[in-house]
Order: C-alpha cells, then sequence, then structure tokens
C-alpha cells in the first residue's frame, strides 16, 4: 500500500519538494537585492544627481558629465592608477612565471616554505602595510635611510615622500609584493594540469627549456594567464587601501597617489558631492568593463594564431 | 656549471624570502625600541620596550577595542556567508529551480562585479535603512556572498550523494532537517576553506567601514590603524606596537594554515 500510494504522488510530492529550491535560494536574493542590486542602481541614479547626504537629492541631468569633462584631477587620479598598477602588474607576472617555472620544472629543497612565505604579504590587513611603509621610508632617519645607507647604496638620505614618482613606485612596489605569491600559485596551478605526457613528447623530440616553455607551456596557461590578468584589472582600477594610508587620503605629494577610487572617496565624502562622486564610479565601471574585453580579446586572439 | 646554476636558483629564492619577510621582521624589532633608538640606530636583535611602547599606545587609544569591534564583525560575517552560502548552494545543486541558469548567472555576475564601485549606493541604502555607524551592512551581505554560493554548490553537488537526500526523506525528515543534520556535515572541509577566506577578506576591509562607521568606539581594526599616525605623529614605538597586533595574529594563523590556506587559493581560477 504504501508503494502505491507513493508512486501515484510522486510527482506532486517532486513538485512540492521543489519548492523548497525556491526558499533555499531566497536568502540569498533577498540580501543581494538589498545590499547588491540596489546599492548599484541607487549609485546610477546618483550619477543624474546632485546631493550632499543630508538634503533631498535633486536631478540635474547631465550636469555631473560635463563637470567631467573639466575636471583636470579625474585623468590624472587614472594616469596615476594606471601607472601604479603597470609597474606593479608586469613585474608581479614575470616574477610569478619564473618561479613557478622554477618550482615545477627544478628540484627545489623547501619549496613548501618558499611558497608559504612568498604568499604571506597577501593576507595582512592592507591598511597597516600602508601604514608600516610610510613610518619604514618617512624621514631622514627612517629605517630605509639608515638601512641603505649602511649597505653604501646611499651617500645621503633621500625625502621619498616628497618625490612624486619615488611615492608613485612604493605604492607599487607594496602591491607587487603583496601579490607576487598570490599570482605564482596561480601559474603553478595552471602548470600542473597541463598533460605531463606532452613535455615527455617535447623532451624526446629534443626541444630546449625554452622552446618547450613557448611552445607548450605558455599557449596551455594562457587562460590562467588570462584569469589573473582580468581579475588583476579589476582589482587595479579600484586601489584604495595602499595609497590611502602611504602618505594621507588627498595622495600627496602633489596628488601623486591619488587613485581613482581615493578621489571618489574624496569627492563622496570629503566634499560631499556624492552625486558627483556616483558618477565617477560610473565611469570606473565602464573603464574596467572595456578594459576587461580589451584584454580577453587580446589573449584569446593571440591564442587562435 | 650545474652547481653553479642551482646556486643562483637557490640566491634568488632566497633573496625573495628576505624581500618578503623583512618588513616584518623590522615591526618585530622596532616594536621592542623607543623611538629615539628607532631614528638613531639601525637594529637587528630584539630590544626590551616592548611593554613601554604598549603603554604608551594604550595610554592614547584603546586597540584592543579595535580588535574586539574587528571580531563583532568578522565572525558573524563568516558564519553568514558558511551557513547562507551552503543553503543557496544547495538550493542549485540538489532542486529543480525555474529559470536556475539565468538565476545562477546573476550569482556569478555579482561575484565579478566589484562592490567598491557601488559604495556610494552602498552608503545611501545604508543611510536610508538607518544602518549608518552600525555593524550591520558589513555583517548582513555575508548572506549574499556568491563565492561562498558558487564553491559550496560545486562542493555540494560532487559530495552529497542524492540517495543519502532520498533516504533522509524516507524517514520523513524536512528539508531543513536534512540541510543541516546531513548536508553540512558532509561539506565542512569546504565550508572551512571559504570561511578562511572570508574571514582575512572582511578582517582587512578597510572602505566598508571607513565610510559606516563614525563613533572612534566602534572602529574596527584597520580604521583604528589608520588613524594612529594623525595621533601618535612621531611615537613610533607605539605606532610599531599597534602594527604589529594588527598583523601578528593572522601570521601565527597562517603559520598553523598555510598549507591548507594555500591549496584553497586555487579554487577561484579552476571555473
Amino acid at each position: 500500500m504504501k508503494g502505491g500510494k507513493s508512486r501515484m504522488s510522486t510527482s506532486r510530492l517532486n513538485k512540492r519538494r521543489n519548492h523548497w529550491g525556491y526558499m533555499f535560494i531566497t536568502p540569498f536574493f533577498v540580501v543581494f537585492a538589498l545590499f547588491g542590486l540596489y546599492p548599484i542602481i541607487y549609485t546610477f541614479r546618483l550619477s543624474f544627481q546632485r546631493w550632499n547626504g543630508f538634503t533631498p537629492a535633486i536631478n540635474v541631468g547631465f550636469q555631473n558629465w560635463i563637470r567631467l569633462m573639466e575636471d583636470a584631477t579625474f585623468p590624472l587620479s587614472l594616469t596615476n592608477t594606471v601607472k601604479i598598477w603597470l609597474y606593479d602588474f608586469i613585474p608581479q607576472l614575470g616574477i610569478a612565471l619564473l618561479l613557478a617555472m622554477i618550482f615545477t620544472f627544478k628540484k627545489i629543497h623547501g619549496m613548501n616554505l618558499f611558497r608559504a612565505v612568498y604568499y604571506l604579504p597577501n593576507l595582512i590587513t592592507a591598511a597597516s602595510i600602508g601604514l608600516l611603509f610610510n613610518i619604514l621610508f618617512n624621514g631622514d632617519k627612517s629605517t630605509i635611510n639608515q638601512l641603505l645607507m649602511k649597505l653604501g647604496l646611499l651617500n645621503a638620505p633621500v625625502a621619498f615622500y616628497k618625490s612624486r614618482a619615488i611615492t608613485q613606485g612604493i605604492s607599487s612596489y607594496i602591491l607587487w609584493w603583496m601579490w607576487f605569491g598570490y599570482t605564482m600559485i596561480l601559474i603553478m596551478a595552471g602548470i600542473t594540469s597541463i598533460d605531463s605526457t606532452l613535455y615527455e613528447a617535447a623532451e624526446l623530440d629534443g626541444c630546449s627549456t625554452w622552446q618547450t616553455f613557448h611552445l607548450i607551456t605558455m599557449p596551455l596557461i594562457r587562460p590562467t594567464i588570462l584569469y589573473i590578468t582580468i581579475t588583476s584589472i579589476i582589482g587595479g582600477i579600484q586601489i584604495f587601501d595602499v595609497p590611502a594610508n602611504l602618505t594621507n587620503l588627498a595622495g600627496d605629494p602633489q596628488k601623486a597617489i591619488l587613485t581613482t577610487s581615493m578621489y571618489v572617496y574624496q569627492q563622496g565624502f570629503k566634499n560631499t558631492a556624492l552625486g558627483y562622486a556616483s558618477m565617477l564610479s560610473v565611469m570606473q565601471f565602464l573603464i574596467i568593463a572595456a578594459l576587461s574585453f580589451i584584454a580577453l580579446n587580446m589573449i584569446l586572439k593571440r591564442g587562435t594564431r | 656549471m650545474k652547481r653553479f646554476g642551482a646556486i643562483v636558483t637557490y640566491a634568488f629564492l632566497l633573496l625573495l624570502l628576505v624581500i618578503s619577510i623583512l618588513p616584518f621582521y623590522l615591526v618585530l624589532i622596532n616594536s621592542t625600541y623607543t623611538s629615539i633608538d628607532i631614528v638613531t640606530k639601525l637594529k637587528f636583535v630584539p630590544g626590551a620596550m616592548f611593554l613601554e611602547n604598549y603603554h604608551k599606545l594604550q595610554e592614547l587609544t584603546n586597540i584592543w577595542r579595535g580588535f574586539a569591534n574587528s571580531m563583532i564583525v568578522s565572525i558573524p560575517f563568516v558564519l553568514f556567508s558558511c551557513y547562507f552560502g551552503a543553503f543557496s548552494g544547495f538550493g542549485f545543486a540538489k532542486f529543480k529551480i525555474k529559470g536556475k541558469n539565468i538565476l545562477f548567472s546573476i550569482v556569478l555576475a555579482s561575484m565579478m562585479l566589484p562592490s567598491q564601485l557601488s559604495i556610494i549606493g552602498f552608503y545611501a541604502t545604508s543611510l536610508k535603512l538607518g544602518l549608518l555607524n552600525t555593524f550591520w551592512p558589513l555583517i548582513l551581505p555575508g548572506i549574499a556572498n556568491a563565492s561562498a554560493v558558487f564553491f559550496l554548490r560545486g562542493i555540494i553537488e560532487q559530495s552529497v550523494p542524492d540517495s543519502l537526500l532520498e533516504a533522509a526523506r524516507m524517514e520523513g525528515c524536512s528539508e531543513l532537517t536534512i540541510f543541516n543534520r546531513f548536508v553540512l556535515p558532509c561539506i565542512t572541509p569546504g565550508v572551512a576553506t571559504i570561511g578562511i577566506f572570508n574571514f582575512v577578506s572582511s578582517w582587512n576591509n578597510y572602505l566598508g567601514p571607513l565610510i559606516i562607521l563614525s563613533d572612534a568606539k566602534k572602529f574596527t581594526m584597520p580604521i583604528l590603524i589608520s588613524t594612529i599616525r594623525g595621533i601618535f605623529l612621531s611615537n613610533y614605538g607605539a605606532m610599531y606596537v599597534a602594527i604589529a597586533i594588527s598583523m601578528f595574529p593572522v601570521i601565527i594563523v597562517y603559520g598553523f594554515l598555510s598549507r591548507y590556506i594555500i591549496n584553497g587559493l586555487t579554487i577561484g581560477a579552476e571555473k
């Protein structure tokens, strides 16, 4: 009897059960709507408004966009961001590739220790790292000045944070320091997933190390490189924590490390121009979308050649 | 020749090792000297002034309050993201849902969409909800943590057999009981992995608390750290102690879990 009953109502039971499926995914979508989607729509709407956070927002049409045309600081912040990102990303990818090759093709004693230590800086609070590098470099008697002079690399102390170029360089260096280990681990995972018979075949054919790298490894880890590049672009355009704590939120000296995200923060919360800041965020989003699209195309096109 | 190559390789690896550790080592050393010692001599062995610096730090700020606030934010955030990540992951993995593909691509899209770009809208939403200067806007989004959903859905598909669910249903268990009693225990290792990563990202979150919290008593660790330079000016010893307190708990935990954390890293890339 039990069997007959259950067979009769199986489809109804399944239907009832599948109602539970909706219940399980509901909390995600409710909270996503509130704290994920709504803020996006809100930001977009605010980009056409003027709002100081206290009095009601006023529709101003494209006024914020017109203001952007006359704003020299936005392109400056964008150049800063791209510069800081590029001087971080190129060495990051280079060193990570080199390390990944060393670790996968040579027998290295203590590999796990090396790998673990290289990744460590990535876990540490970026705000603390910013402050740390501030006090390490700041002033004639700073620890780094003392260190470099003792090593004989400097004759006189350098005022690191008076120079725009050096301050940008330090920002890039910190980001490189925080991220090369992470990138290396991702590339290693990409290399390990390559079929080892390919390498055996290459060896039989008498390929040199460089040829093997160029003809087998590189093409096959292209998806990994693509993933790293696009996530790095997305993260790079939003650089905030490190430069904001390295000198000050204004990105001194002379806005050398004022990144786009810092400028959004400045406009929104120091200047209480929340509408204009929203518009800058929308611009940031468009730039990320465009750059990701270009990177995707470049890397995929190379793959089909 | 081969030998020479090996020496160069190890020298290079060791150089990077020193570069990776040196800043942390300098924090440790400098936190044990007076500010005057720090700016007059370079030192590589610890001194004896740590407690002195610590007391100076505590005179003007309460670092442990920041520590506690960070815990109050991060622990519920992690619990929410793990529980509800598995919750939605279970829904996506084991039930027929109309428009499942579209709904799941929303999850994926929200994973790629940088939340920082809607920070003004996030601020405005929190203002509307009356949640400014509370911890809620920093905790509740844990319920909608897309990477937890994505990752745990995969784990549930792989490691929770349908036969187990059927057996539990035959026993008359409700779907909620099945989830709590059978599904969650099956996926504990996956939950732990995503939990660690979410803890780190919540603990390190700077911009979120910066715009949401205005009362200094509520400042989380990163905000407290960023205000410290304005308070202590050139009292380097105290600042180094603050930095040490913010960094070393993470370093110690990493010392125990490093292999586990490194293995978990490639989750995002294996799509």
